[in-house]
């Protein structure tokens, strides 16, 4: 389980790693935390002629809040996201799925915007990012462009990101006053990929439900002004929507049962701390 | 800005449990490798490489990080600690490992090292960590012999150590 030999660039900064990106092209990876792409390499899953390690780009390396927004650079790991002093005030949602991502050890090279490019179907951050409605910024040596969390992740690990480009940054909503948010996850073990996890936001009447685990990308639904036995049917609804195959870890129907339940209880938890 | 083909053999310098080392690597050298088969400090154990077990965790500028999710290049500069540094130069056990030892925390010893590095840095960051926070630490382990129980025990008793002491 070792990879295959690959180049290896540690540019300074990100203009330098969109040249290096314009040079190789999908021949090419990122490398930030690893967490996802190490695996991935020592399995020989993925094959690179380079990787573009930009971990120690200083410039990337920033949570800011912005407008209404708190943006997070590419280099920022999951761990220092989390021990971000202000982030149960501006993102609640985040603190409350970060704790989901893999274990302190990952958490502590793995970055937020690696987990999006990484866009596994199971992963949290990607499914906050959908739930809340964030976006993605992406670099390349032809420009910047930013692209909404509907229209970046595609499917099993594909994104809108072109061969060219690297996300330098992702912004999340800042949570508005009277919106309460709730996250929870069924996994084999904390911290393994997740057999089915839900994000939930509230806003008064406004109900908005995220799921990943199930389809090959985050789902997100809107189940306004709905309650009771009218809430349970459009979960019922919505999850025979989401397709969802059974697997080694767990069968559609679990999963089916998992999203209805557990669907039902974030809506209610995020309800409660809106109030 | 380093750049590296992907058989050129280059040579990476580091702290070790506050030595510095240097050896040579190429790009695709794992860190876990690089401190077993060029330096010869086989205290850090490989069982997965690919994340999940945490037997090859290792301390990086104080953070517990899985080696084999590193490369050797990317701890160029760094501060690296393994459970070689973890005894005293005369070979006295340090605190955590002596409760392990005494809470039959370990079997056959294969997650052990990673499991002291994990707590080490955990007992650094959180003087007197709580049970969950210890649990949480311990969750991103794998132990095929002990349950765990030894091992909570043992770090849990380190609890009441630290605070007495300063180091562990
Ligand atoms: S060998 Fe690194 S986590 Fe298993
Ligand atoms: S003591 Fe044998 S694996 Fe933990």
């Amino acid at each position: 389980m070792k990879p295959r030999p690959f180049a290896y660039c540690r540019p300074e900064t990100a203009a330098e790693a969109a040249v290096l990106l314009a040079e190789y092209g999908d021949e090419a990876r990122i490398l930030a935390g690893g967490q996802s792409l190490l695996p991935m390499l020592n399995f020989r899953l993925v094959d690179a002629a380079a990787l573009i390690d930009i971990s120690r780009i200083e410039e990337l390396s920033y949570i800011r809040e912005t407008g209404d927004r708190l943006e997070i650079g590419a280099a920022v790991t999951q761990a220092q996201l989390l021990a971000y002093p202000d982030l149960a005030k501006a993102v609640p949602l985040l603190a409350k799925g970060l704790p989901f991502v893999g274990h302190v050890q990952t958490r502590n090279r793995g970055t937020v915007c690696g987990s999006l490019a990484h866009a596994d179907p199971s992963s949290e951050l990607p499914l906050v990012l959908a739930t809340l409605g964030g976006e993605v910024v992406l670099r390349s040596a032809r420009g910047e462009r930013v692209v909404g969390a509907a229209e970046f992740q595609l499917g099993l690990l594909t994104t809108a990101r072109e061969p060219d480009e690297l996300i330098v940054a992702a912004r999340f909503p800042l949570q508005s006053p009277g919106t309460g948010s709730a996250f929870t996850e069924v996994a084999r073990r904390h911290g393994d990929f997740a057999i089915v996890s839900l994000a939930a936001v509230a806003a008064g009447a406004a109900l908005r439900l995220g799921v990943g685990g199930v389809a090959d990308h985050p789902a997100v639904a809107a189940f306004d002004g709905l309650a009771g036995a009218d809430l349970d049917a459009a979960l019922n609804a919505f999850v025979w929507e989401l397709g969802g195959s059974d697997d080694l870890h767990a069968s559609a129907h679990y999963r089916r049962d998992l999203v209805r339940r557990l669907g039902r209880r974030v809506l209610e938890e995020a309800q409660a701390c809106s109030a | 800005m380093l750049r590296l083909t992907s058989n050129q053999c280059v040579a990476i310098t580091f702290m070790l449990n506050g030595r510095e080392i240097s050896g040579p690597i190429e790009p695709r050298m794992l860190l876990s490798d690089f401190l077993r088969d060029e330096l010869g400090k086989t205290g850090t154990h490989v069982g997965c490489e690919h994340g999940v077990c945490g037997a090859c965790t290792v301390r990086i500028d104080g953070l517990a990080v899985r080696a084999c999710l590193t490369l050797a290049v990317q701890a160029d500069g760094r501060r690296v600690e393994t459970v070689e540094g973890l005894a005293g130069a005369d070979g006295v056990l340090g605190a955590l490992q002596e409760a392990f030892h005494r809470h039959h925390a370990l079997q056959c010893g294969y997650c052990s090292a990673g499991l002291l590095m994990s707590l080490t840095a955990l007992f650094e960051q959180v003087a007197s960590p709580s049970e969950a926070e210890i649990r949480d630490v311990i969750g991103g382990h794998l132990c095929r012999c002990t349950g765990y129980a030894g091992i909570l025990a043992a770090a849990l008793d380190v609890t009441k150590v630290y605070k007495e002491k300063t180091t562990i």
